[in-house]
């Protein structure tokens, strides 16, 4: 079973459909036993930090989700949030990666919305997905390039297009709407 | 490098797709599901559904669209037509929608900006603006372009963004139907006027029209509905076109 993190952070419907049609069965959940027990755990999430975190905290989320020992995959804010802290709202993250989150500055258009390409793949979720692919992003933070790094996007700076520590794996892109390339790298975290 | 969208733009009646021609003519163009599984397999970068006839007993029939639309597609898509409130927003966000466009609502009512963009996130909103010449300037219409509220078009881009909206899609009432190609030098202005996306729509007819646009502008996106929806320009072919003029394209 697939668990996806409920908590007030939208759009989970899309995250959930496209696990869906790739063939697999998910719960949307902020259980902490189901949580736990899931095979793979995503971490979605679009909406803005401080009132995220203070939402996954009430509920005691945050600590479940840190100590998670399966293959957790967090999305947009989900990696974000993964990261130490955020200059959105000023807010203390959940510290898996070591990676600031910053503001963009408005050289260019914010938010980053569209289609990228990224760079210096390096992780397995990229497995069958060549260098010159773009990703659909959506975005006004970034999270910093850091030794967890396994992907580049460069817009206005270099930043993390994806991250990866022990079992913990992230996107700043949406995979579940960046059309078929999107559903292979999801398909290979869901593989894992 | 970040890609100039392609959108094609399905207007929405009774569940079929149709496509106004200067908004009075209408021609049924298809069924939405199949043409919008259709589009994001030929490399269209993203979708939007404008319901015309949205009224308040058409609203559920909307949504449930919007969750047979979530479930196959896998590009991003916009809802908009008849959205007056935050719970509207709500509705059609949570059955799947990446986005919700707002249009004379926002006009009629400004706060509404700031309740969905602090509700969901500024992109998660878009705000339509119909945009009309009137002897030397641009201004904004309402419904469905038929009354002019006297606000100078740039003058409302600013406000909007100020008030929280996280892209534009400004239509230009002149050139919408016309196929003579997009409002160039306005959606141009208004696009660096602000310092969040803009899609420009209003008066494609052929890929030279799109050459013109990323090619003089700077804006971030182009939409057109008829030229996709008969197939005239298919979207595949026009892709390759922009490619070889060195136009950023997925």
């Amino acid at each position: 079973m697939i668990a996806i993190v409920k908590y007030n952070a939208g759009n989970i419907t899309s995250v959930k459909n496209a696990i869906e049609r790739l063939g697999y069965s998910c719960i949307v959940t902020d259980d902490e036993t189901i949580l736990k027990l899931a095979e793979k755990v995503i971490f979605p999430g679009v909406g803005e930090a401080s009132s995220a975190m203070n939402y996954l905290k009430e509920k005691g989320l945050d600590e479940v989700i840190k100590n998670l020992k399966q293959p957790v995959l967090g999305i947009c804010l989900g990696q974000q949030l993964m990261c130490q802290f955020s200059e959105e709202g000023n807010t203390e993250c959940l510290g898996i990666f070591e990676a600031t989150v910053k503001k963009f500055e408005p050289k260019l258009k914010v938010p980053h919305m569209g289609w990228n390409n990224i760079s210096k793949l390096n992780s397995e979720l990229y497995n069958g997905i060549s260098a010159d692919e773009n990703f659909y992003f959506v975005h006004s933070f970034y999270a910093e390039i850091s030794e967890e790094t396994t992907a580049v996007c460069d817009y206005i700076v270099p930043f993390s297009a994806s991250m990866q520590k022990d079992n913990f794996y992230a996107t700043q892109f949406h995979p579940e709407k960046s059309s078929s390339v999107g559903e292979r790298l999801l398909l290979n975290f869901l593989k894992l | 490098m970040l890609k100039k969208r392609i959108i094609p733009c399905l207007d929405i009646k009774d569940g079929r797709v149709v496509k106004g021609v200067q908004f009075l003519e209408l021609k049924d163009a298809g069924n939405p599901v199949e043409l919008a599984s259709f589009y994001s397999k030929n490399g269209a970068d993203e979708l939007v559904f404008l319901d015309i006839s949205a009224t308040l007993e058409k609203r559920k029939t909307l949504a449930e669209m919007v969750t047979q639309l979530s479930k196959e597609i896998n590009i991003p898509f916009t809802v908009g037509g008849g959205i007056q409130s935050v719970d509207d927003a709500r509705l059609l966000l949570q059955s799947g929608a990446d986005k919700v466009s707002i249009n004379s609502a926002a006009v009629l009512n400004p706060e509404l900006i700031t309740q969905i963009s602090d509700a969901f996130g500024s992109q998660s909103l878009v705000v339509a603006i119909d945009i009309k010449k009137v002897e030397n300037d641009w201004f904004v219409f309402i419904k469905g372009g038929t009354e002019s509220t006297g606000i100078l078009a740039i003058d409302w881009a600013k406000k909007v963004e100020k008030l929280g909206a996280g892209e534009l899609l400004i239509t230009s009432m002149n050139n919408d139907g016309s196929k003579n190609g997009f409002a160039l030098e306005i959606t141009n202005e208004i696009s660096k006027a602000v310092s969040i996306p803009v899609i420009a729509s209003g008066g494609a007819g052929n890929s030279q029209h799109f050459i013109d646009l990323f090619t003089k502008t700077e804006v971030s996106a182009g939409l057109a509905a008829s030229i996709f929806h008969f197939n005239e320009v298919p979207i595949s072919e026009l892709k390759n076109i922009l490619k070889t003029q060195n136009i950023p394209i997925r």
